[in-house]
Order: C-alpha cells, then sequence, then structure tokens
C-alpha cells in the first residue's frame, strides 16, 4: 500500500514538473507588436562632415615633422555629429544628433531607433545633416507610404546614391 | 532539556561552541525536502540531488545536440527547413530528439536556480564553501547564453525576435562602433558570417560550461555528476513524454521584413527579451548588475573563523584514509617529515576544510582503546579533540545513576538539542562523520546498555558524506569498521534532520525496550 502511495506520489510530483516545464515553454502567448501596428527602423551609418577643411601644411609645421611623416595636406580628424529629424503625418517621431564614434570622434556616427506605429497610409518625412555648420538639411526625403500590420519598413542612407531610402 | 553547545567541549576553548540556531529560511527549505522524502524516500529525493540532476539535463543536452548538429544545416537558407524536418523523422525521433532538447534545458535552468535558492536558504554559500559559490555564478550568465543562442540557430520566426531583441539590448552597450541590430534590418539577407557566430555561441559557450562546471565541483570530492539511477530513469522518461506530448515546433521561417505578430515564447529560457520591451534595456542591464553584484558579495558575509583540522605528525601512519574520506579535498598526502621511505603525512589546506572533523572519524589512530592517558590521533580537531569525547564519555558513563545507561553519539547539525533523560549521556558532534566506530564498542564496554548513533536524514548531510560515511563503516564496507563481534542489539542509528526530534525520542524509546540494564561485559580493561 505504501509503496503504491509512494509510486504514485512520484508520477504526480513528475507529471507536475513537465506541466510546469510544459506549459511556461509556450504560454502565455507574446506579441511583440500590437495587432494592427507596423514598426520602421530608423538606422544609418554614416560620416558626418569634416571639423575643418584640409589645408596645405606651413613650412613651419612641415619642418617639424618627421621626415616620413611629410604629407601635402593637413587635415583634423574629427567629424562632424550627424542630426536627423522623422516626421510621420507631421509629428516629429524622432530628433537625434550622433556624435562620431572614437575618442577622435573621427569615426561614423550611428542611429537605430526602432517606432511602433499604427498601419495604414502615412507621410514620412525624413531630414538629415551631416554638417552641424550647415542651418539647411543636407538630405531631406518626404513619402507617403502604406504599411501593413507588423510590417517593417526601414529608413536608412545610401551612401552611394547619397540619399535617404525608404526599404 | 536542550543544551547549548558541544557535549564534550574542553574547557577554556577558545571557540564559541553554541550551536548557530536554524535559520527560518533553512528550516522553511527543509519542511518543502521533508514532504518529497516521503514520496521518493530521503535517498532518492530530486531536491538532494538538484546539482546532479542540472548535470543530467546538461549531459542530455550535450547528446541530443550533437545529434542535432549533424542535422543541422548551418546556412542562412537551409537552417530552418533542416530543423523543422526532423518532425517527419519516422516513429516520431526526430521530435523526441528536439522536444529532449529544449525541455532540458528547460528542466537545466529550473534546477539551477532550485539549487541556488536551496543552498542560499540552507545558508551554504560563505566560509569554505565561498568557492564554489563564486564559481556557480558564472554559470547562470553562461547557461542563459547559450541557450538563447540556440533559438536563433533554427532561425524561425522565435529566433529572429529573439536575435533582434538581444542585438538592440546589446547595442546600448557603449563600446560598440555600429549597432549590431542593422544585420537584422528588413530588407537585408542575414549575413552568412554572423549565422557562423550564431553557431559559435550555441556551441562555444557550453563548452566553456565545461570548464564553468568542472571549477564549480574540483573542491569537493566524489562531487556527484550523476544522479541516482533511479531519478535519471525517471527524469529521461518524464521528459520524453512530454516531448512526445507536447512536441517542439518551429513557429513559421524568419522573415526580416515583419515583425511575428504572436509567438509560443520559452519563459523560463527567454523571459529577458519580454522584460526588456516591458522596462528598457538601461533598466534591465541595471538589473542584471544588481542580480550578479548581489549574488557575488553574498559569500563575502562575514563568518565566525572554525579552527581547521590539525594532523600530528607522530600519530599520522601516512594510511590516508582521511584523504579518502574528506568530503571537500582538503587533505593531500606528503613525504613524511621523518623521513622514513615511502612513508607519507596528511596535510591539510586551511582554507579547504570545512571543520566537519570526519578526518578524525576515519583515521585508525583514533580508537579510544588505546591505553594512552591522553588519546592523541593522527588528525584531530583543536576544537572538539577525540580525547574530550573519550573523557566525557568515561566520565558521563561513570556519572549516570543507572540501572539503564543509554548512550547518544549525536550529529549537532541534525536535531540541535540534547536529548537530556537521566539515563540518557547524549554527546553532541559536528557530524556522526567524525565518530569513530569503535567508539560504540568502548561506550558499551564502558558500562552504556545500549548506544544510539544520530546523524543528518539521507542525502541531507551538512558535509556532503558524513552520513555516507558513517553508515559504511557501521556495515563494515569502509574502514576503520565496526567490529562485527559487537552485539547488533545494543546499537542502532538514526538519521534524523532540524525537526525530527520525535523520530529520535521513538528511537530511543525502542532502545530502552530491547537494552537489558546491567549487561555490560567485557570490561574495558580487556581492550581488543
Amino acid at each position: 500500500m505504501n509503496r503504491a502511495l509512494n509510486w504514485t506520489g512520484q508520477a504526480l510530483l513528475y507529471g507536475s514538473f513537465a506541466l510546469v516545464v510544459g506549459v511556461f515553454s509556450r504560454w502565455p502567448s507574446y506579441h511583440p507588436v500590437a495587432q494592427n501596428e507596423a514598426q520602421i527602423k530608423v538606422s544609418f551609418i554614416h560620416h558626418g562632415a569634416r571639423i575643418a577643411e584640409c589645408r596645405p601644411y606651413t613650412a613651419e609645421e612641415l619642418g617639424k615633422l618627421a621626415p616620413n611623416m611629410r604629407a601635402p595636406m593637413k587635415c583634423e580628424r574629427e567629424r562632424s555629429p550627424v542630426r536627423i529629424e522623422v516626421e510621420i503625418d507631421g509629428v516629429s517621431v524622432l530628433a537625434h544628433t550622433a556624435i562620431p564614434s572614437g575618442f577622435s570622434r573621427d569615426g561614423a556616427s550611428t542611429v537605430y531607433q526602432r517606432l511602433n506605429i499604427p498601419a495604414g497610409e502615412h507621410r514620412i518625412t525624413v531630414r538629415m545633416k551631416d554638417n552641424m555648420k550647415s542651418s539647411d538639411f543636407t538630405y531631406v526625403h518626404d513619402s507617403t507610404v502604406t504599411l501593413q500590420p507588423a510590417q517593417v519598413m526601414v529608413i536608412d542612407f545610401n551612401p552611394d546614391k547619397g540619399e535617404i531610402v525608404l526599404l | 532539556m536542550p543544551l547549548p553547545g558541544s557535549a564534550f567541549a574542553p574547557e577554556g576553548s577558545p571557540v564559541s561552541l553554541t550551536l548557530s540556531p536554524d535559520t527560518r529560511s533553512a528550516a522553511l527549505y527543509r519542511a518543502v525536502e521533508h514532504a518529497f522524502d516521503a514520496p521518493f524516500g530521503a535517498a532518492l529525493n530530486p531536491l538532494k540531488h538538484l546539482g546532479a540532476l542540472g548535470f543530467l539535463f546538461f549531459w542530455l543536452l550535450v547528446i541530443t545536440g550533437v545529434v542535432l548538429y549533424i542535422v543541422l544545416d548551418t546556412s542562412v537558407e537551409g537552417a530552418y527547413k533542416s530543423i523543422n524536418d526532423l518532425a517527419q523523422v519516422p516513429w516520431m525521433l526526430g521530435i523526441a530528439l528536439r522536444g529532449v532538447h529544449r525541455y532540458a534545458a528547460d528542466g537545466f535552468v529550473i534546477v539551477m536556480f532550485a539549487h541556488l535558492l536551496r543552498e542560499w536558504m540552507l545558508g551554504r554559500f560563505k566560509g569554505f564553501r565561498r568557492v564554489p559559490w563564486l564559481t556557480g555564478v558564472p554559470l547562470v550568465a553562461l547557461a542563459f547564453v547559450s541557450a538563447i543562442g540556440g533559438f536563433w540557430l533554427n532561425w524561425d520566426r522565435l529566433g529572429q525576435f529573439s536575435a533582434v531583441s538581444t542585438a538592440e539590448w546589446l547595442d546600448t552597450l557603449p563600446f560598440l562602433a555600429s549597432p549590431l541590430a542593422r544585420n537584422f534590418l528588413g530588407g537585408v539577407s542575414l549575413n552568412a558570417r554572423l549565422f557562423t557566430l550564431f553557431v559559435f555561441v550555441h556551441l562555444g559557450v557550453p563548452l566553456l560550461m565545461v570548464f564553468a562546471l568542472w571549477f564549480h565541483i574540483q573542491r569537493i570530492s566524489l562531487a556527484r555528476v550523476f544522479p541516482p539511477r533511479a531519478l535519471a530513469w525517471g527524469t529521461l522518461a518524464m521528459l520524453l513524454m512530454l516531448a512526445l506530448v507536447l512536441p517542439v515546433r518551429s513557429q513559421g521561417p524568419a522573415d526580416l521584413m515583419s515583425v511575428p505578430a504572436s509567438l509560443s515564447l520559452d519563459w523560463f529560457l527567454l523571459f529577458i527579451h519580454p522584460l526588456i520591451e516591458a522596462t528598457s534595456a538601461p533598466v534591465v542591464w541595471a538589473l542584471l548588475v544588481i542580480v550578479f553584484a548581489g549574488l557575488l558579495l553574498l559569500p563575502f558575509t562575514p563568518v565566525r573563523p572554525e579552527p581547521v583540522a590539525v594532523v600530528n605528525p607522530d600519530h599520522c601512519s601516512g594510511c590516508s584514509r582521511c584523504f579518502e574520506d574528506c568530503p571537500y579535498s582538503a587533505i593531500t598526502m606528503v613525504p613524511h617529515p621523518n623521513g622514513r621511505r615511502g612513508m607519507q603525512l596528511a596535510e591539510v589546506r586551511a582554507d579547504l576544510c570545512a571543520s566537519c572533523g570526519i578526518c578524525v572519524g576515519s583515521c585508525p589512530s583514533s580508537t579510544p582503546f588505546r591505553s594512552t592517558e591522553v588519546l592523541l590521533t593522527g588528525i584531530d580537531m583543536p576544537q572538539w579533540p577525540i580525547d574530550a569525547l573519550r573523557e566525557h564519555l568515561l566520565q558521563g558513563l561513570a556519572s549516570m545513576p543507572g540501572p539503564r545507561k543509554l548512550v547518544v553519539f549525536g550529529c549537532d547539525q541534525g536535531v540541535r538539542s540534547r536529548l537530556g533523560a537521566p539515563d540518557v549521556l547524549h554527546l553532541g558532534m559536528v557530524c556522526a562523520g567524525m565518530l569513530p566506530p569503535s567508539f560504540i564498542e568502548y561506550a558499551l564496554r564502558g558500562g552504556a546498555d545500549g548506544v544510539l548513533i544520530n546523524g543528518c536524514r539521507e542525502g541531507g548531510c551538512e558535509f556532503r558524506l558524513g552520513q555516507r560515511w558513517t553508515q559504511q563503516r557501521l556495515t563494515g564496507e569502509r574502514e576503520p569498521h565496526l567490529r562485527g563481534s559487537v552485539p547488533a542489539e545494543r546499537w542502532r542509528v538514526v538519521w534524523t534532520d532540524p525537526g525530527d526530534e520525535g523520530q529520535l525520542i521513538t528511537a530511543l524509546d525502542e532502545m530502552r525496550a530491547l537494552c537489558t540494564p546491567g549487561a555490560t561485559p567485557p570490561s574495558l580493561e580487556k581492550t581488543p
């Protein structure tokens, strides 16, 4: 009798463990986006303009350099931050200034931002400038898109074409 | 009447021998553990084999993982199909393989946290246990890295969601020059090299885990890396049943142009992703830092230092029994300083010694029948010398009024109160394994009518092996053993934990009924 009870108890405990594992390895379901929502990913890697224009070395400067380091032009390494603004249906959803990477701030500026918006038709305006001295935006994109539920749309910068693209 | 402290503490001992009280958390954990003792039996109680069960799940993951790797197409395009096609393998073999792999990972995480909780609730994380605790903490992180990486290899919708979420989370760290999440932008095919990195994460990190597990257990001797056979078969059968009843299925091929609308999430392994969404990436980083810092700092809480075992070279024969019996590998054998060829001497590593006294019980020189005035043994605990035990036994027996005289050698980690009846001499010990078996015969020859040996419940020994070694020494399976000529009806053992006082009293009553008062000869003068 005791043995039967023990076997029953063991079966119950093994079963309970299996039940917990079986249930919580699949339930409750998770919804990464709400129903009828789409996703926009704003992402680019872009080098800002150099802070200072390249100029020829002066004779005095060249004299101070080791012979193997003497180059015709002197170029400062630091680059300008990159500014990006995104508007959806006339409402600003992203305004960000990306700092150049690297200790000398000579690397690329990067942005990655995920935005969830209702599916449907939207007017999207993207503005970007890679020189903070400039008051105008260097690159502007304005278009109307229709997003399906759960669709991912990417806003990127194509360096070959030199323009903002929607993928 | 409960008496605090060890019954045979020497006068003027520099160490306070008052036992630390059984904490509320330890009592709570033991209550749960004892509930499992009923159906499984103390020896097969899964709550006492959590570490070994973790190893079992790990071995199952390795075995099923090797087979899965053989069938896995490690290209971005082929990975999903190769795993999804497992559902078509005849006799549900593919389903069983995949299910056991996944559910073993879930089981591993569950027993890992249960193991951590158990050691914390029982206060087993400081002092000599500091290093096993500290080496165990990184295993938690490695387990999750490996498990989460496994979902990416399948490259279905769940793997896609997990990979993107992980990349976005890692991108919040300041040292990454370009966002990892750019690798998962819609319209861009996943880089084949990145997929190779997934394979490395899921194969390389478990290899690291093997090393980490070795570090975790290398300070304990005879570490259980496999649970008792019955428990192992039961667990495997349960996993197989679960794999067949609730098959693990892919959730559609990954598509970076869309977000999965609904996912059957494995909450044991992937809970971090919804947590990030519900809070924010920096909040989850902060939580992780707090949790891991807390776990790593926990073993540095102050502990009362205990004097460790001391070797007496003049009485150590170099038999290496203490070396074999030490549960924490704190003893090594070195050449004896007397220079005699081949002779060895035990050496104690203080930082590893648990002060459990099991080595004293294993030493053949600890026999109380030695006719020296002061009983000096090969290895002894300075705070509870074996000579004091003999003295207290003799004095106690002499002072008992009689006619019945019962001696209890009781482990202080088990039942923590002393039996105060006039016919009982209760000698507390730090561990039952400290008792040289010859003390039983010595007590009987010294006038005791019966001897009761009391230690922790099976599988629950505070010092891992004390209960097991005691049992084996008393049944003659291990040296030093109790002589067969000692009347079996005059001694018995009872394994009890805190809270089992009633069982100890019952066992004592049974001894009272069995033992005839005054049946003491042959006397001590006739030593074996």
